[in-house]
Parts: C-alpha cells; structure tokens; sequence
C-alpha cells in the first residue's frame, strides 16, 4: 500500500522530548522524537528494550506515570488538535474514542471478573452513547469482525475461558469498536505462539483497511516489521536513528544501527544446505569427540503432573505434560527442541535435569540415571548442566557473582579456596566478562551479561550436555546473537553437547544439528537439522516454519499473495 | 563493622541508636542512678489530701498514686520491659520464622499440617491463650517472655510462609536444584538471606507490640506482678486517673513511643543495608 504523500497527517508528533526523574536530576528519555502517521497508514516503531517505543506511545496516550516521567517539550496532534493542551477529562474521550491501544500481555489487559460482553459494552456505552442492548449487539458484531467463532457464547465468557490467542482479538475488537482514527498496538503478538500471531498479523491488516483506520505498531521483531509496516521509525535510547519506507529499512538501510540490528536478526533458511551450526573459531582445531557415543540418551520419557487438590478430598487426575519422548544426542553436538507454548518442551527439560519426577529411562554418558542415590545422582548432575530463560530470575539477587560462579564448585566439593577462585577467573574470561566483576552482584550488570554468568555458573563444573531452554528469549536482538555465537564457540572448544529449548525456528535452525518438533507432549518429528527443516514430513512443521515472519517486505508480500498463512480452523 | 558504621551515617538510625543506649544506659544503671526506690511509698509523695504530685523539682516526673518516685519506677521498668520486648519478641521472631520457612519451602503434607496449626492459632484468641498459659505456669518475668512469644510466632510465620513459598517458586531456587545443591544449602544460603528484611521489620515493630502486650497481662495480674514495675503496668495502674494526673501515662507512654520508634529506625536502615541489590543505586 503506498500512501500519497500529499494527505494531511492523522496524528504528527513534533519535536517530542520527554524527561524521567531521576534521584540526581531530570534525565531525557526521549529526545527530539517526531515522526508523521497518514490516514491508513501503518507505521512501526521498531528499537530494542530501552529505545523509547512504548514511551513514546504512552506520551501520545497521555499516560505517562506521573510521578516519574513527564514531557517537557514537544507537540503531539491529532487531527489538528493539540493533544498535549487538552484538559484530563477531554483527553478520556480520546483515550478510546479517536485513539485505541492493544497491549503486549492479552491476559493481564482484561479484567479477570468481568464477562467479556460487560468490558466490550462498557467501552461502547461510555464513548457512544447508547443502551445496554444496542451496546452488547455492537460488540457481537465485533466479535464477529475478529473471526471469532459462536460470539453471543463468547459475550457471556470470562477471560481465562478463552485462549491466548482469541483474547487478544478480544483487545483488537475492543480497541476498533469505537471506530478509532488511530490505534496503538505496544507489541500485541509477543506473547502469542507463531501461528497464532500470523492470525493475529492478518487479522489486524484486515481490519485497518476495513475501517480505515491509521495504525501505530510497536515490535522488536524484524520480522514483524517486514510483514505490516508501510514506513519505519528506528529508535535507538530514546532517539529516532532513522525514518523511512519499508523497502528502504530492509533493502538500503541509511542508519549503521539499523543495518547492524537486521545483521543480527537470524533469517529461517539461512543455513540451508548445511548439516550443522556456523564454525566460528576457523583457526583453530574444533574438537572432536567420538559422535558414536551419544552423551544423552532418553527413552519413553513420561512426565505428569498431580493437580493440586485439597488436603481430604479426592484427588484430581494428572495431566500428561510429556508422552513417550525418546531421543539421543551425540557428544558435541546439538538437539534443538522446538514446539509452541504447551507443548512439554519445557518439561522434558526439566525431567532430563532431574528436577521434577518422571518415568521411563534417561541414560548420561551410557548409564541409567533411574534408581541412582543421592551421592551417584550428584556426580551426573556435573555433567549435565541448565541454563534458564530469564537471566534477571535465575541468579540469587543477594549474592555477589563471585559467590554465585563459585557456589557450584561449593556444591560438589570441589577444589580449596584458591584453587576455586582461579577457576571462577578462568570461567569468566571464557564467558568474556572480566574477572574484576567477581565482587558486584548480579543487578549491576545488563540482561545479557547476565545470561554470561549463567553459562560461566553452567561451565565451571565441565559439563558434557548443557541445556538450554529459551535462554536468549529474554534478551534483545543483537544481544541474542553474541549470546548465541559465544554458545557455538564454546561449543567449537570444549566440545560441549546441547539440549537448544526453543520457540523460535530461525534460532533452532542456526543452533541445531538435529532437531525434534514438540506437540501435546509428544514429538511429532524429529530429524537432522537439514530433513526437519528443508523436507519436513509433518503438516504442523510446515505450518510452524510459514508462520514465522520473515525479516523481508518482498517476500512477505508475495506469501500474503499466495496465501501460504496458516487458517483459522487450523488452531 | 561496616554495617554498624554505614548506620551511624544515617541520621536518623543515629538518632534511633542513641536513644537505644540512652534507655539501655538508664535501665542498666537504675540501682545506682534512681533517686528512691522503685517501690517506696513515701510520705512527701503525696499532697496533702492524698493526690498525686505533678512533676516538681524533688520529683522530676511526679509521684503516682500510692507516692512513688514515677522516674525511679520508669527507670526500673526500662529494665523488665526491654527485657520482655527483646527476649519474647525475638523467640517470637525465631519461631515464626523457622515454621513458616519450614512450612513454605517442604509444602506437601508437612507445610499443610503446619499452617493449618498456625491457622488455629491464629484463630485463637490471644489474650485467652496467655490466660489459660499464664494460670498453668506461675507468673514469673521469664514465664510472661515465653508466653508473649507463644501467642506472638503466629504472624510472623504466616508471613515467613508466604514469602518462603514465593521465593521457592523463583527461578534461581531451580536453579539451585539443577546445580546439585541440598535443601540445608538452599534454604540457609538462598531463602533465609531474603527474610532478613522480614525480620528485622518485625524485631523492631514487635518491640512495641510486644511491651504493650505485656501491660495487658500485668493488668490483669498475670503479667509482672507489682510491686515491680513495668512501662505497661505503670500505664495501666494509673489509666483511670489519666485526666487527674496524666503525667502517669504521659511519661512511660513518652518512653515506649521513643523506645520503639528508635527500633523501628534502626531496623529500616539495617534493612537498607544489609540489601545489596540497594547498594550503588541512587
């Protein structure tokens, strides 16, 4: 859609500087921000965490938080009307009338104790105007706009009655139900499975051209950018580092930041025609280790879980998390463990780390884990380590790194003092932090850095099998990939087996030699890397792998055109 | 040593510590530095047609009901009632802590039959309980401290019990677990370092409580037994007098204020500083 340059602009944010207060004084969190939105348009703002996105959108809602941010300069107009000057009351009648916003988390944006049919009517009642009945009649026929099935049903549900997914078309329904100039979308699809947010992604471009309405989307997501966007604005700590058409941003990217960041974005595909991870380390000798001796070895894996019941009453019957998973992996090598959310990756995971109970066989190094002691079960606990999704939770926040990096060397006994705090020093170096951050506690450092001293935590008991499940998922783009490269390199030199957990297929294809598709708990396929992901066998595979958004606007086009996206019914 | 001079940077911790051991130095020196006796009737004491005496220059803080000294007897109620607050209020503290963190951490039927107890306890009337506690034991300073931490455990530990089991639920306990590491090393090592906070605040706001708590059993004569005094029981001798003669309340009521709002000071800034995710922030 190529918008004519000469139509006046919905909504034009000039010179827009906002100041956060700080205990030493005002500091800018936005500086100089502006940008134009055209009638129909859709415009991303695309940045890492830290960039000023959601700020910036929350400044034009007029609901920055008062007491720690406010905005000192700048003009935001809507329609002619200076935002900025209005009165509190007159700003809640743009606030959903003329401007409508969806949120990143669809659970957690509806109210819990309201049915779904009293929070669509509620909105309509108060910005239109109308009746009980006629307000409940619109909202079923936005529910109906928003593909959503049997909604006189719906009306009379409750949030946690309906999916992920169907709950954020609750919010698209709710935010376009008032016919709004201009609708904010603060990453609506982040916390939705892939298919689910190719549904959502079509849904939205639908309903923007049906009501014509001018949309703001705020992602990290590259690819998301290259599915929805008309024009981009790149935001870098609080500035705009470029602003230009599609095409431009992903063909001939004018800012450095931009064509670092699209440089870091790992593309599904990319590794097509190779049967392992990028060698990094091309000087040096990568270790071999025997592949027929395989270093993890699971067979019939069964996990369930026991609801909880009270303490007399009858017990609920267990849910099957995991289902009759076997796999194997060889030393030095990498399974990745794909699959929505749901789907028992996570599990499976934790039932090969030994932390939660479970049934069937797990073999390390060629012996049967079932049945061990306390003491035997500990020596097998070196060799297979973990590393967590989120870096900011997995580290205890009262203890210094030092003590935290050593802690399991305390653990299993292992070495005196000195000989302890050499290995914490060689460990962190490995990791590529320096050995003077042994003292500072975990807040002090950034979310990657800390997710470094996670794998030096994971290294320093030289284990043979890591696992690690969603561990850049929390971390910004080009973060993930130094993250990832240290991961492949450290794989290059100590020969180190990985168990990859992942929801993102670009990143399994960059990780894995091998790789199995999880769903309901069972593995649908498994394979080599090259079959799963350039021959897949299974339909849901494939769906998986079309979902995905692809950091390129041309051939987002011509798959919109083929019409390649998953159904509605499929899910 | 760090932590106690980082304290004395703060002003008003310092404040809080110096009138810790202004009352510590006053209760500890009572023999020597009260002007009478604590429980000596005397016959100056009393005006003429029997009343009390406002505070005067032979009495600094007046005289009570039966012609006491009232800063002879807060002196020596300094003694018994920081007495009762710190010992009952820490075995209280101790207690509650070690169910609730016991409860928390082993859930199951263990952390069930725990908190269900804790519940009845909580249920219970506690005044009844130090009755029917205070009757079969014979009242004694010790005794009294035991009861007050009996009835006192109860909140702490419901308190210790939730925040233990929200801790368990944190990712770095899995990952703790996944490391190898034994119950003893996790809940000594990576739970009980995060209660401290939880402690503290109710070591120091327990004091008060506490003190009170302890008048309330002397009023009803299974506290302290008079003649010794006590800040709660000099309080609630003379409560009924409060409009003729309020300095009675006014200055052991002046002296329980200061005493816990010190505490309460200087547990905020040890919080604040035993925290190393509030250190190098600001």
């Amino acid at each position: 859609m190529i918008v004519e340059a000469v139509t006046a602009p919905v909504l034009s944010v000039q010179d827009l500087w906002v100041e956060a207060r700080t205990p030493n004084g005002l500091r800018p969190i936005l500086e100089d921000v502006s940008f134009t939105l055209a009638p129909r348009e859709t415009l991303c703002l695309a940045g890492e965490s830290g960039s000023g996105k959601s700020v910036t959108s929350l400044a034009i809602m007029r609901l920055l938080p008062k007491s720690s941010l406010r905005v000192a300069r700048g003009s935001i107009q809507l329609s002619g009307r200076d935002l900025l000057s209005l009165s509190e009351a007159e700003m809640r009648k743009v606030r959903g009338g003329d401007v409508a916003m969806i949120f990143q988390e669809p659970m957690t944006s509806l109210n819990p104790v309201m049915t779904i049919g009293a929070q669509m009517s509620e909105a309509i009642r108060i910005h239109q105007g109308v009746g009980e009945q006629e307000a409940l009649a619109r909202s079923k026929d936005m529910l109906d706009a928003v593909h959503i099935t049997d909604p006189a049903r719906r009306l009379r549900q409750y949030p946690h009655e309906l999916s992920g997914g169907m709950r954020q078309r609750v919010m698209i329904g709710m935010a376009l139900s008032c016919r709004p100039k201009v609708l904010i979308a603060d990453e609506p699809t982040t916390a939705l499975d892939v298919r689910v947010q190719a549904q959502i992604l079509r849904l939205m471009r639908e309903l923007s051209a049906d009501f014509g309405t001018s949309t703001i989307l705020i992602t990290h997501d590259m690819g998301v950018v290259a599915e929805m966007a008309d024009r981009v604005v790149m935001m870098k700590t609080g500035r705009i580092v470029e602003t230009s058409p599609v095409d431009d941003i992903f063909l001939c990217p004018k800012a450095a930041y931009t064509r670092e960041l699209l440089s870091a974005v790992p593309r599904l595909g990319e590794r097509k025609g190779t049967d392992g991870p990028p060698v990094l380390s091309a000087e040096r000798e990568p270790v071999q280790k025997d592949a027929a001796a395989p270093v993890l070895v699971v067979r019939d894996l069964n996990v369930s879980f026991q609801q909880p019941g009270s303490l007399l009453g009858p017990r609920p019957a267990p849910v099957q998390a995991v289902k009759d998973v076997s796999f194997s992996i060889p030393a030095g090598q990498t399974l990745g463990l794909v699959g929505e959310s749901g789907s028992g990756k996570s599990t499976t995971g934790k039932a090969i780390a030994n932390l939660i109970p479970w049934t069937g066989d797990i073999l390390v190094g060629g012996r049967s884990i079932r049945n061990l002691s306390t003491r035997e079960l500990k020596a097998v606990r070196r060799k297979v380590q973990m590393i967590f999704q989120d870096p900011y939770a997995s580290l205890d926040p009262r203890m210094s790194v030092g003590a935290l990096i050593a802690e399991p060397l305390a653990i299993h006994g292992i070495g005196s003092r000195r000989e302890r705090e050499e290995r914490v020093a060689q460990v962190l170096q490995q990791v590529r932090l320096s050995p003077d951050h042994r003292t500072r506690y975990p807040h002090e450092f950034s979310g990657g850095q800390r997710q470094r001293i996670c794998i030096a935590r994971a290294l320093i008991l030289e284990p043979e099998l890591i696992i690690a499940d969603e561990s850049v998922a929390a971390l910004d783009v080009s973060v993930r990939a130094q993250v990832l490269d240290l991961m492949l390199e450290l794989q290059e030199s100590l020969g180190l087996a990985y168990l990859f957990i992942s929801h993102d297929m670009a990143i399994i294809e960059r990780m894995s030699h091998a790789v199995a598709v999880m769903r309901y708990g069972r593995i649908v396929e498994i394979g080599s890397r090259r079959e799963v992901f350039e021959n897949p066998r299974e339909v849901y595979t494939r769906e998986l792998m079309d979902a995905v958004p692809i950091p390129d606007p041309t051939f987002a086009r011509s798959k919109r055109r083929q019409g390649l996206l998953v159904s509605d019914e499929a899910i | 040593m760090r932590v106690f001079r980082e304290l004395l940077r703060r002003p008003l911790a310092l404040f809080g510590v110096v009138i810790i051991l202004l009352v510590l130095l006053l209760a500890l020196s009572a023999p020597w530095l009260a002007p009478y006796a604590p429980d000596e009737q005397l016959f100056e004491g009393l005006s003429l047609e029997g009343a009390p005496l406002p505070p005067n220059a032979q009495f600094w803080l007046g005289t009570d009901t039966l012609g006491r000294d009232l800063l002879s007897r807060v002196m020596y109620g300094a003694r018994t009632s920081l007495l009762i607050g710190l010992v009952a209020n820490g075995m209280a503290v101790t207690l509650g802590l070690l169910v609730g963190m016991t409860a928390g951490y082993a859930r199951g039927v263990v952390g069930a039959i725990l908190m269900r107890f804790t519940d009845l306890m909580m249920a219970f009337p506690a005044l009844l309980l130090a009755i029917v506690l205070a009757a079969l034991l014979r009242p004694s300073l010790w005794i009294v401290a035991l009861v007050i931490a009996l009835v006192n455990w109860v909140q702490v530990a419901r308190i210790a019990f939730t925040e233990t089991s929200a801790l368990a639920e944190r990712d770095f306990i899995l990952a703790e677990r996944s490391l190898g590491a034994g119950h003893a090393r996790i809940v000594g090592l990576h739970i009980a370092p995060h209660l401290v906070s939880t402690a503290i605040v109710w070591g120091t706001l327990g004091i008060a409580t506490t003190v009170l708590l302890e008048a309330t059993l002397s009023f009803l004569g299974i506290g302290v037994q008079p003649p010794e005094p006590s800040w709660g029981n000099i309080i609630f001798e003379s409560q009924s007098y409060f409009t003729a003669a309020p300095w009675l309340v006014f200055f052991p009521g002046i002296a329980i204020l200061l005493t816990a709002l010190s505490f309460n000071l200087v547990g905020d800034a040890l919080r604040d500083i035993l925290d190393p995710t509030q250190r190098g922030r600001g």
